[in-house]
């Protein structure tokens, strides 16, 4: 406990902001039903109210309350993002660090195969895939998860290609260490740092990468909430200048953000750099 | 009359929006479709020709065709009949029928024969000369063994096709039909240039008002006025643009930075903004077009009429109109036949949202409750989904509970439409009330979508086919809507009008009904100021 | 140099094999997709008999090996065959997207590489200044928000409000250079703005990552200034990462930009092979992934063959 709050107080104000607001949207995700003044699919009124003390932020056009959708929106978008990010890191950090060490055959194998997946473009495989399974959330964290973990397979090889011929590593093979360790104490920790870095971004690429689903009709389906298909379904009201449907797409930034500037400081850390 | 003249002078000038227009003109006593149609017309004056005229729609693929056969959407429907060819007949902007190709047409043999003759000096854009052969060969393509085409129910009931001297072309058909000259103004039904029998669908060659310069699938296409065309007031503009831009944001935007003069499909959700902006007029057009909500009346608990009356007053058509159409559109009545149709019968009184009445029915049926699946996906109609889930909250009041199944898109017509017991699905409608009624309603008929079965709307339909006495058949028209209204198998819940922006410098005369975008001849009849 | 050559032609053959299991992958889903062509083609107006008839005359009655076999042999013979839809050669239809979808790839390269490599590498130089957190959080912006709705906003701000640049890319064949430019641009800054910050990042974090080796100490504690530690001494050994996602986001560029052609109507390949796939025109769709993935094994090879050559400890034989 204490060490958390030493760690804490040193941190920049950047990575603290970061924290504060990544803490406040798993909050708001888990306690959604608690906080939201109506129902997630519930009508309460007209169509596209303005904003007032009743419905903070109006509402859409089927009138329902936009603040109610937007709270439960984090808790599909962001649980489903950070759900298929994890996946798609251990899966591909697992396979990339394999074909790093061990090379051979296993090297080949499973980068021949990346290969394939990565060949034929992310959407299009998306879209064929969830039209014959049909859009579950499931399917949708499958596909996601297996296409992201290809991009995490390249770059955890890339990296640890570049480590594995590091003289550290060939002595600590010399001293007969097995495999798990080599992997474990010495490639994996100097492959963090740009792992991290990736693992923040992925998961935003993965969180645009729903949104531009919806946005073709394939990812969320109605009546969830997903800020994706929030900002999609009133995007005309931009060329009006109206700016609710900008709100979603500010939630997402911010949490992408936030979420970096964890990234960013924990990069830092690890790197040893004291300047 | 004053007052609507200084109604229609507040919302030239952008003084008065749609909706206080149309108030104002209902409470002078003018019908919600002269107030609408009086709404979309716009400064009127003499037709001017020039100007480059780009067209944006709402559709368009990279697998269309040219070919008439294949015309599933509004881009190659205008592009390849309202552009590029022209039919027989033509149905003009009052809907009624008039000549095209055909100068005129004469029935006989109990509406059994019926006698084209041709215009004369209609040429193709290649300059080859229209004959009887092309025309026989144009409807042949859709009727011949293995044809693909959409249009082949339509004719099926031609028995034979033969030319009769230089300029006449004879159609014997296998039962009387006093719309066949209605028929032959579809727009698959192009007439085409044929060489031994074989017509060359797919260059774009015609006798239309422009001729083809350029066609990318699913992207644009532009062509040139014709300058042989046959007819001496239409295609006024220069040259024709016409660009498929699915995604609605996208054309909005196009509209309001000026990058094209007419949108097709406004964005419902956003009319009233674009409506305010200078220099673009919203046009609303009152059509055949209307969503239907068909139930297999095959199928528990379908078969009772008394389950699908109770569910026909369940359903809060009010609301839908506001909500998924924003008031564009009207009440459907639950039968199919449009205002913008021969034969239909405004008398029969409007069904309303009454759950007392639809618990009144149910009882009947004996039920106390009730648990139906609904089907649906925004492929049968922009909004179907939300449709559905308001018609929910409705049937609720009335002890119904709807269960709403989405379906996906794809494959929604093969899967899901005349599969699943009870859906949601769309007409384009017809031009002719009997058009209509054989296509859906007829029994055993393959888009019999609620394989529904009535033995004296049946006779009726036959007998009203044949006949040419027109007051007689009006008296049987109403009572076959009658039929389907109480009796039918299907929901009508909306009529949709057709919602277009346009720039102010356009101009037009009265706005046909039959097909979106002025019939589908938005190019060759609208003309710029 | 032998070496790479022998690897260069081995990957090559790899890339073949990865362009036929990548057809067969295609060529199955596409199978297995709810409905073919015939009943995509006419949609509700579909009847028993026209599906039946459609399908005889374009072959879908035939069983799915021999359709497939008989599509590998045209290919072998560099015949991409016909579409199945509109009967046009395929090979017409697909040179004119390629070409624009490799034009706006090429105009947002051009535009975002250099920027992401000289911003990275200046955040790196001027680390935990206002200058780097400033460009950092302007990179996490822009990759933050969804790529349409980037789109949106330059339409509002540069299309609808100013009017500088046209909404949509309204180009055709007869387009010339300048025009082709002018229309492309938005669409090209909307991509831009979606890859600089991953190339940037990158580039910064790899850097960073170098700073704490022992060398960079040495060459700091020799008294070089921050400027060459940086370009003469990490950015070498910084370069493998940095190609690497270079050719992730070309290949991005490429292959992912369906929804940019969607928001500015722009007829690039994307579009083509989202519209194919929907109508099940197989042939067009395995054209179209065939090109995509070429381009991707290409831009893969040349990637790895930079990260051999920028590390040579990957060349010794072990």
């Amino acid at each position: 406990m204490e060490a958390t709050l030493k760690l804490l107080r040193s941190a920049p104000p950047t990575a603290l902001f970061g924290l504060l607001v990544v803490v406040t949207y798993v909050l708001v995700a888990l306690l959604a039903p608690l906080i939201a003044p109506y129902g997630e699919t519930q009508i309460v009124g007209a169509q596209f109210l303005p904003w007032s003390d009743e419905y903070l932020l109006g509402t859409d056009n089927l009138g329902r309350d936009v603040l109610s959708r937007l709270i439960y929106g984090a808790r599909n978008t962001v649980g489903i993002a950070f759900l298929t990010t994890c996946l798609a890191f251990l899966l591909g950090c697992l396979t990339g660090l394999l074909a790093a060490t061990l090379r051979g055959w296993t090297d080949q194998l499973l980068s021949r195969l990346v290969d394939v997946l990565m060949a034929i473009p992310a959407l299009i495989f998306a879209l064929l895939v969830l039209t014959i399974t049909g859009t579950s959330v499931a399917a949708l964290v499958g596909v996601i998860s297996v296409l992201e973990a290809t991009r995490v397979y390249r770059l955890t090889r890339a990296v640890a290609v570049n480590i594995e011929v590091m003289d550290f590593v060939e002595v600590a093979r010399l001293r007969g260490e097995r495999l798990p360790w080599v992997i474990g104490c010495e490639i994996l920790p100097n492959a963090l740092p740009p792992l991290v870095a990736e693992f923040g971004l992925r998961f935003c690429f993965v969180f645009l990468f729903i949104s531009a689903l919806s946005f073709l009709g394939l990812g969320l389906q109605p009546p969830t909430a997903d800020w994706g298909s929030m900002v999609r379904e009133n995007a005309t009201l931009i060329t009006f200048g109206d700016i609710t449907p900008l709100i979603p797409a500010a939630a997402i930034a911010l949490l992408t953000v936030g979420v970096n500037f964890v990234v960013d400081w924990f990069l830092h850390k690890s790197s040893g750099l004291k300047t | 009359m004053d007052k609507i003249k200084l109604l229609g002078e507040l919302a030239r000038s952008g003084q008065v929006d749609r909706r206080g227009f149309m108030t104002g003109a209902l409470a002078l006593g003018v019908t919600v479709g002269a107030a609408s149609s009086l709404w979309s017309k716009t400064a009127r004056a003499q037709p001017k020709r020039g100007g480059n005229f780009r067209l944006a729609l709402g559709s368009g693929s990279t697998t269309d065709s040219l070919d008439p056969a294949t015309f599933d959407s509004t881009f190659n429907q205008v592009l390849g009949y309202g552009t590029l060819r022209n039919t027989l007949t033509e149905v003009k902007g009052d809907a009624s029928i008039g000549p095209e190709l055909a100068e005129s047409w004469e029935g006989g043999d109990g509406a059994k024969t019926w006698t084209f003759t041709l215009r004369k000096d209609v040429t193709f854009h290649s300059g080859k000369t229209m004959t009887p052969e092309d025309v026989i060969a144009s409807v042949e393509h859709h009727r011949r063994e293995d044809s693909t085409s959409a249009a082949k129910p339509l004719v099926d009931s031609i028995a034979s096709i033969k030319a009769d001297g230089p300029d006449k072309v004879v159609f014997e058909l296998s039962a009387g039909n006093a719309d066949f000259p209605f028929y032959m103004s579809d727009y698959h039904l192009c007439i085409l240039p044929s060489k031994d029998g074989k017509v060359d669908a797919t260059s774009g060659d015609g006798t239309g008002a422009y001729v083809l310069k350029n066609f990318e699938p699913g992207v644009r296409a532009s062509a040139e006025r014709n300058p042989n065309y046959f007819k001496e007031d239409r295609a006024h503009f220069d040259s024709v643009e016409l660009l498929a831009i699915v995604d609605p944001a996208a054309r909005t935007n196009a509209i309001s930075t000026g990058e094209v003069d007419m949108m097709e499909r406004v964005d419902l959700k956003t009319v009233n903004l674009l409506a305010r902006r200078p220099g673009i007029i919203i046009t609303e057009t009152v059509g055949n077009q209307h969503y239907t909500m068909p139930m297999i009346t095959t199928q528990e608990p379908y078969t009772d009429n008394n389950v699908r009356l109770a569910l026909k007053h369940a359903i809060n058509r009010e609301e839908l109109l506001s909500k998924i159409l924003q008031g564009y559109g009207r009440v459907g009545n639950d039968h199919p036949i449009g205002p913008a149709t021969s034969f239909v019968a405004p008398d029969i009184e409007q069904r309303t949202y009454d759950p007392d009445r639809a618990k009144h029915f149910l009882k009947q049926a004996g039920y106390d409750t009730l648990k139906v699946q609904l089907s649906a996906a925004d492929a049968a109609f922009a909004g179907a989904v939300e449709a559905a889930v308001l018609f929910q909250e409705s049937a609720r009041a009335a002890g119904i509970e709807v269960e709403v199944v989405r379906e996906p898109n794809d494959g929604y017509w093969s899967n899901v439409w005349l599969k699943k017991p009870f859906v949601m699905c769309y007409w384009g409608g017809r031009p002719t009330a009997d058009l209509m009624f054989t296509t859906a309603y007829a029994a055993g008929v393959p888009w019999n979508d609620a394989y529904w079965d009535n033995e004296r709307f049946n006779r009726l339909l036959v007998e009203a086919r044949a006949l040419l006495d027109e007051d007689k058949r009006a008296e049987l028209y109403r009572e076959m809507q009658m039929i389907v209204r109480d009796e039918g198998g299907t929901i009508v819940p909306l009529f949709a009008s057709y919602v277009d922006a346009a720039s102010d410098r356009l101009g037009h005369d009265e706005v046909a009904g039959n097909y979106a975008l002025d019939g589908l001849r938005v190019t060759e009849r609208w003309w710029f100021t | 140099m032998g070496k790479i050559l022998v690897m260069v032609a081995q990957r090559l053959a790899l890339g073949l094999l990865t362009l036929f299991f990548v057809s067969l992958i295609i060529f199955l889903s596409v199978e297995m997709l709810p409905g073919d062509l015939a009943q995509e083609l006419l949609g509700q107006s579909a009847t028993p008999e026209t599906v039946a008839a459609f399908r005889k005359q374009l072959g879908l009655d035939l069983p799915a090996h021999i359709r497939y076999l008989e599509w590998l042999g045209g290919i072998a013979q560099g015949d991409f065959g016909r579409s199945l839809a509109n009967d046009r050669e395929i090979s017409g239809l697909i040179a004119g997207r390629l070409g624009n979808t490799l034009f706006l790839a090429g105009l947002a390269a051009l535009i975002s590489v250099p920027l992401a490599l000289t911003l990275g590498i200046l955040a790196a130089l001027y680390r935990n200044t206002p200058f780097d957190r400033g460009i950092n959080v302007f990179a996490l912006t822009s990759v933050s928000v969804p790529e349409f709705f980037i789109a949106y906003i330059l339409i509002l701000f540069l299309a609808v409000q100013i009017n500088w640049f046209p909404s949509i890319s309204n180009i055709g064949p007869a387009t010339d250079l300048f025009d082709r430019i002018y229309r492309s641009i938005l669409p090209a800054l909307t991509l831009t703005l979606v890859v600089v910050a991953h190339m940037m990042r990158m580039t910064r974090a790899a850097i960073i990552n170098l700073m704490a080796s022992p060398y960079i100490e040495m060459a700091r504690l020799k008294g070089l200034s921050p400027r060459r530690v940086i370009l003469r001494h990490a950015l070498p050994n910084a370069l493998a990462p940095i190609i690497n996602v270079v050719a992730l986001n070309l290949a991005y560029l490429v292959v992912g930009v369906v929804v940019v052609e969607v928001v500015f109507v722009y007829p690039g390949l994307g579009q083509l092979m989202v519209d194919s796939v929907s109508k099940r025109d197989i042939t067009v769709v395995q054209a179209c992934s065939l090109i995509f993935a070429a381009t991707y094994v290409l831009l893969n090879l040349t990637a790895d063959v930079l990260s051999i050559l920028t590390n040579p400890r990957l060349l010794h034989a072990r």
